[in-house]
């Protein structure tokens, strides 16, 4: 199943800024977070379709994920 | 104060207060200029300071700003501005919290830090500007870090709080207590290019989901730094949220967080 990826702010650094992978159905948040290197720790947000979801979060044919870093500065 | 009134009404021009006057009355009838502001706005005179704001804040949306005590948490970069526009707009009360003095990393971004204010405590800074640029405004500065064994203290007698702290860790805790205290917090965090607004209304738990992974306490910010521009445009978001919480219009930031992206110009909506 297809789905599109989109990395936000430094994420897309060394990365890309979208890209659409075939993933076999079943796939989580969390593996594809694997996948592209990317540490639980520097996590701001995973989205998918706009929507706030957790790592074991399964993703569905078509879905749009989206990854932000965290941001804490003030 | 009858008395005060009728000085008032007879010094107005139109439904406008002009600040000599407001001065005046202030003098010869031994109040502050901040009650005098208080008089004159619930008798429907807006004082001329703000007469560009009146077909956008309503003379009794004025005096509902005016009432309002605002803490703001964190005075460096985002804290600055936010002080200096919730002084403009005409926040009756603020409450600044920042430990730290003015250190030279600070002069790329930190609206009140300059050479010669090297040294001097952030909160001191606020104060005297404020002062500077509208007298009706009170500030408290607190020369302290805020935590869970000050928290619930500061945040006495607060209507609204602004997050302007550069800990994950502590926003967190301000949440927690924003949350017991019924509260409402508007959320900015900044890091280089970067930076997010969220409003959390009590009962919701919208910070603990934005920060459900930080295990450390920093984001990006620890590596890019920020530069002069992003906390300008956070805080002012920031300060539109507070405008539209008071006066009970528009859309708040409830639920959603705003992901801005000024290398690429681009702003995300993220649903919590």
């Amino acid at each position: 199943m297809k789905v599109t990826i989109k990395l936000f702010a430094t994420f897309r650094t060394g990365r890309f800024g979208e890209e659409t992978r075939d993933y076999n159905p079943g796939i989580t948040v969390g593996d594809i977070l694997t996948e592209l290197n990317l540490p639980s720790e520097e996590i701001g947000a995973t989205l998918i379709n706009h929507r706030h979801v957790e790592e074991d979060q399964q993703l569905q044919e078509d879905d749009i994920l989206s990854i932000f870093p965290l941001v804490g500065g003030g | 104060m009858e008395e005060v009134r009728s000085f008032l009404r007879k010094q107005a021009e139109g439904d406008l207060l002009p600040w000599k006057q407001q001065v005046f009355a202030s003098t010869f009838f031994g109040l502050t200029i901040g009650q005098v502001e208080k008089i004159a706005l619930e008798l429907g005179f807006l004082p001329s300071r703000y007469q560009r704001n009146r077909n956008t804040i309503s003379v009794s949306d004025q005096l509902r700003i005016f009432k309002t005590h605002v803490a703001v948490i964190g005075c460096g970069g985002l804290g600055g501005y936010i002080v200096e526009e919730l002084t403009r707009l005409g926040i009756g009360h603020i409450t600044a919290v920042d430990p730290d003095v003015f250190e030279e990393h600070n002069l790329n971004r930190q609206l009140y830090s300059s050479p010669e204010m090297l040294g001097k405590p952030k909160v001191e800074a606020a104060q005297k500007r404020v002062t500077e640029i509208n007298p009706a405004v009170t500030l408290t500065p607190l020369k302290c870090a805020f935590s869970t064994l000050n928290g619930v203290d500061i945040l006495q007698n607060v209507d609204i709080v602004v997050d302007a702290l550069d800990s994950i860790t502590v926003r967190l805790e301000l949440s927690d207590i924003c949350s017991e205290a019924k509260i409402p917090l508007v959320h900015g965090a900044i890091g280089g290019w970067y930076g997010q607004v969220s409003t959390q209304f009590p009962g919701e738990d919208t910070l603990q989901k934005i920060y459900s992974r930080a295990t450390n306490g920093k984001g990006v910010e620890k590596g890019l730094g920020n530069p002069s521009f992003t906390p300008a445009v956070i805080a002012s978001l920031q300060v539109a949220e507070v405008c539209k919480i008071i006066i009970g219009q528009g859309s708040t930031l409830a639920k959603r967080k705003l992901h801005i992206n000024l290398l690429d110009m681009e702003i995300i909506e993220i649903q919590y």
